[in-house]
């Protein structure tokens, strides 16, 4: 009977699955994109709605190993259901996007779909193997999706960018794993754990095994120093997919990351514990430095997260130092939650701002409108000029979103921060909350000159008179995600006291 | 809930001023006020009804009753956050200066042709709303919330109404009062955890975190996080260089605002937690404070001579002033402390109407440079005499509210430091130099008779009234407001362990 219970535990990913080949099978005989479309945005709905009203039989809070490779605890059920969340935004704001940018294509939410599958089976792995699976899954998706629209040479660059150095980096991390594998003849997580604590051979081999693994993963991350994608990826690819590279492949990663850090018991390594605590300072500081004098929205923001992943990183260090962790990875579930919900909110502002209805359409030979297939995104930052008074909704929508990134009290973002502080404090991590304090000084500069230039006057060029009517689908996107970076900023308790409950 | 209320009055108003301005461009500034003066009477009418015996009591730490009004709901138990509001005497009388000066901030942009009045008049309220907060909150957390939302609105009035120079000062005023805001958040937690770890409770409020056992290295430490936020605030020097820049180019209600109300949180800051949290820190640390504060009283009063700028004259005269409510709360004696209240008072009433006055040169001569005045008393005779009255009040004229501030403040001073007391009493020299010279170049001189100017009209001239009034009736019959403090400086220098000396002109 395991592998019935199995499968109920792990409903998401084998509804996401049966959505896949459907749709696969649906392209194969009537190309259809809105059927598509349609199809994935329910499949995505209904593996979240089973997750958050579990069935019978599963979800019971209860870990439950499902064979040595995944398990489904509350941990990777929380993570699921924000991946899914991040899913279904993109998912549903795509089709506007792709109808303007890429003509209308179903293979777009077929890709989706598989990279969401990896980050689902990512955050329920607990054993090398299926971290490695997931990870190629969400990544191979990723690369199609970053070039999805064949025109313009910038997602091409960006996809060929990626895909290189994201190649070399699992390389490095695999042979990380070789090397684990090497000293201790086991890849499940808690195996590692166990002969980490009773061994002490093999140390060189060890270190330098787990010194791979996170240049690896922080390569995905895009930690300083291996953060020199990042910009030309998220400025190259389409809004859409920046934003699900964003939060779903950055926070799968990460929650997949802290489990191994746990399980293997890897905190016990003070020497880790320093180069975590020194990547940690250089994103911090590096990230926000770079992130000054962009004029481009999504530059901007690839340079921002890069400082965000730094401060999760504290959390890292938090564990190891602490007697009672618990608090670190209650500000790993908030923070990456608030990054999620808030990044979202950046990038659909993007995506709407780009998708047909917005940007500046030209005219045919017979006069009809038709969308201008090759026109840049309007992602510099003077794009936005004057939005306040132009897409006054939309502008609320960036607007928190960059105030909750900047860590401004009333929005999700500060509660995050609030939760680093009081870690970094329990744990008493001076220098760190030092870098802290200075990088979210810096950042309140580039935030705030996003908002700035919203609230300039609109320049002469942009024409008021263009159809500037949102898509209906947008508005109850932009309003779910403006409630909630509002909600779970004013009152988080009952968020909070559900985070609590996640033990790891 | 009164008190929540009054911030929720506030908030909503925000939202219909905002909505109001579908129906036509002049219902929100209408609406805007309206809403201040319920907010005003929906407070007085609360207080009515408290028995008059309350407002000599001192208020207790962890009893409610014995303050004015009190409010408290859980709000995140699991940091041991929770909604709590009181008022005393000292909130009480900084939450009537903020509706009363909001009221006026209003008027004072009324005939200004700003776009989007909605919003802009929605973020006059909201402003006021964080400000009352902060001069209510006794939980922590919900203090630093307020202290740095309010800034949110009042960073939007610079940046999107502003003058000239309006993004690089904007940006200047956040940055520094939000990274100051940080340091403060940090000292909070620290704060908090050590609490923790003493007491084995969670709690960021205000009564359990007072008397919290700690080293005296740590807690000189956690001072500073205080008091860089509040002194940042003040402005104090050396970090008072956002202000001129904020002041000279935020509009007009913006400016009386800032001046009048936002300043004055960062002195209520000192007296209500910088001071009581870390009694011993804070007066070990109280010489470099004053000097600060003499420094501040000196080189603000030099900074405005030396300005063409009408605004930024009265934003270095503020920073000036504030050094005196520095020195008074570091004097920290009953005296100087009743003095640092009453000058954030005076204070607030006088630069409001001074920036006021700025406000409305630069919308009928579209300068602020008073190299270009000049004689102004001819064109516009009401405003002259107005400004004369302000710039009397502002250099210390006895029988107006600032030179009993300033007197009490020097005459606590002189007990504790003689020296000390007589530099600051240079600024009240240098103080009629500079408002002397800002009258002489814009309103007397040669005047320009072909210079057609509007002059005052009613409503300002109501608002004016309302300042002049209060900054008389502070001159000469100060008691009720100090009656009104005086118990709430009696708790907290009890809580601080140093007995103030007793002066009460009644007893």
């Amino acid at each position: 009977m395991i592998i019935e219970s199995g499968i109920v535990a792990l409903i998401a990913p084998v509804v996401i699955s049966v959505a896949i080949l459907v749709i696969m099978m649906q392209i194969a005989f009537w190309r259809n994109a809105t059927v598509s479309w349609v199809l994935s945005c329910l499949s995505i709905a209904a593996a979240m709605l089973l997750l958050i009203f579990p069935i019978s039989g599963s979800g019971d809070g209860s870990a439950q190993q499902i064979t040595p490779l995944l398990v489904a605890d509350s941990y990777s059920i929380f993570f699921s259901i924000l991946i899914l969340f991040a899913c279904l935004i993109t998912s549903l704001l795509a089709k506007d996007y792709l109808q303007s940018r890429a003509g209308e294509n179903e293979e777009f939410y077929l890709l989706l779909l598989l990279s969401g599958l990896g980050a689902l089976i990512l955050v329920s792995s607990t054993h090398l193997a299926s971290f490695l699976l997931g990870l190629e899954l969400l990544g191979v998706a990723l690369y199609a999706l970053i070039a999805y629209p064949e025109r313009g040479h910038l997602p091409l660059e960006a996809a060929v960018k990626y895909l290189i150095l994201s190649g070399a980096a699992s390389a490095i991390l695999l042979f990380g794993f070789a090397l684990i594998y090497a000293a201790l003849g086991t890849l499940s997580f808690a195996n590692i754990g166990h002969q980490l604590a009773n061994s002490s051979d093999n140390q060189v081999l060890l270190l330098m095994g787990t010194a791979m693994i996170f240049a690896g993963i922080g390569f995905k991350l895009s930690l300083v120093p291996f953060h020199m994608w990042t910009p030309d990826v998220y400025q190259g690819a389409p809004s859409p997919v920046t934003g699900f590279l964003a939060t779903v492949s950055k926070s799968a990663i990460f929650a997949a990351l802290m489990r191994l850090y746990i399980d293997a018991q890897l905190y016990q390594y003070n020497r880790l514990l320093i180069g975590i605590a020194i990547l940690a300072i250089a994103s911090m500081l590096i990230g926000n430095l770079l992130a000054l004098k962009q004029n481009n929205l999504k530059r901007l923001l690839a340079y921002s997260s890069v400082a965000h992943l730094g401060y999760l990183l504290i959390t890292m260090v938090v564990y190891g130092r602490l007697q009672q962790p618990g608090i670190a990875v209650e500000a790993v579930n908030f923070y990456l939650a608030a990054y999620v919900i808030t990044s979202l909110a950046a990038f659909a502002l993007l995506t709407i701002l780009s998708s047909p209805t917005i940007i500046e359409s030209g005219n045919d030979q017979a006069g009809n409108a038709v969308a201008n297939l090759d026109a840049p995104e309007p992602d510099h930052i003077d794009h936005l000029r004057g939005l306040f008074w132009r897409q006054p909704v939309l502008a609320l929508l960036l607007t928190i979103s960059m105030l909750s990134l900047a860590g401004i009290p009333l929005t999700v973002g500060f509660i995050g921060k609030f939760y680093l502080f009081t870690a970094g404090i329990g744990a008493e991590l001076w220098v760190l909350l030092a870098a802290l304090v200075i990088g979210s000084g810096i950042g309140i500069y580039y935030y705030l000159r996003v908002v700035f230039s919203m609230t300039a006057k609109a320049p002469e060029s942009i024409d008021m008179s263009i159809n500037q009517r949102m898509s209906p689908v947008a508005v109850p996107v932009v309003w779910v995600l403006i409630a909630g970076m509002l909600y779970l900023g004013i009152f988080p308790q009952s968020f909070i006291a559900y985070l609590s409950g996640i033990i790891l | 809930m009164l008190l929540v209320n009054l911030i929720l009055i506030l908030l909503i108003g925000g939202v219909i001023a905002l909505m109001s301005e579908r129906m036509g461009r002049n219902w929100p500034r209408l609406i805007a006020l309206l809403i201040v003066l319920l907010d005003l009477a929906y407070l007085l009418s609360g207080l009515s009804a408290i028995p008059a015996e309350k407002f000599s009591l001192t208020p207790a730490a962890g009893d409610p009753a014995s303050w004015l009004m009190a409010y408290q709901a859980d709000w995140i138990p699991r940091f041991g956050i929770s909604f709590n509001l009181a008022m005393d005497g000292l909130s009480l009388v900084l939450v009537v200066l903020t509706l009363v000066l909001g009221a006026i901030a209003i008027i004072s942009s009324w005939n200004e042709d700003n776009d989007q009045q909605g919003f802009f008049q929605a973020n006059i309220l909201w402003t006021l709303a964080g400000v009352i907060g902060v001069f209510l909150a006794l939980d922590l957390f919900l203090f630093f919330l307020f202290w740095e939302v309010m800034l949110v609105p009042m960073y939007l009035l610079i940046a999107i109404w502003g003058h000239e120079g309006k993004a690089h000062a904007s940006m200047k005023f956040f940055i520094f009062t939000q990274l100051s805001g940080l340091l403060m958040l940090v000292a909070i937690l620290v704060l908090a955890k050590i609490h923790h770890s003493a007491t084995g409770v969670v709690s960021f409020s205000y009564f359990d975190l007072l008397d919290t056992p700690m080293s005296q290295g740590v807690a000189h430490w956690l001072m500073l996080g205080f008091f860089i936020a509040f002194v940042v605030k003040l402005p104090g020097f050396p970090v008072h260089t956002w202000l001129p820049d904020a002041h000279t180019q935020a509009p007009t209600a913006g400016s009386v605002i800032l001046a009048g109300i936002l300043l004055k949180t960062g002195a209520y800051g000192l007296i209500r937690f910088t001071v009581p949290l870390f009694p011993e820190a804070a007066l070990n640390f109280a010489p470099i404070a004053m000097l600060l504060g003499v420094a501040g009283v000196i080189y603000g009063a030099i900074l405005a001579f030396a300005q063409t700028d009408f605004k930024r004259l009265v934003a270095y005269s503020s920073v000036s002033h504030m050094g005196f409510v520095l020195l008074g709360v570091f004097a920290w004696n009953s005296l100087a402390l009743q003095g640092a209240v009453m000058q954030m008072v005076a204070h607030g009433f006088s630069t409001a109407a001074l920036f006021m006055i700025a406000g409305a040169l630069q919308q009928r001569l579209h300068t602020r440079d008073m190299t270009e005045m000049g004689g102004l008393w001819y064109n516009m005779p009401r405003m002259g005499a107005v400004a004369l009255f302000f710039a009397l009040a502002s250099l210390g004229l006895p029988g107006l509210g600032n030179f009993v501030a300033e007197f009490l403040v020097l005459l606590g001073l002189f007990t504790v430091n003689p020296w000390m007391a007589a530099a600051a009493a240079l600024g009240l020299i240098t103080a009629a130099v500079y408002s002397l010279i800002m009258m002489q170049k814009a309103f007397y001189g040669k005047p320009d008779e072909s210079r057609k100017l509007a002059d005052f009209g009613t409503l300002e001239m109501g608002a004016m009234a309302v300042m002049i009034i209060g900054l008389i009736w502070l001159g000469l019959y100060p008691q009720p407001v100090l009656d009104m403090v005086q118990p709430v400086l009696d708790s907290v220098a009890t809580q601080v362990g140093v007995t103030p000396i007793s002066w009460r002109a009644g007893s």
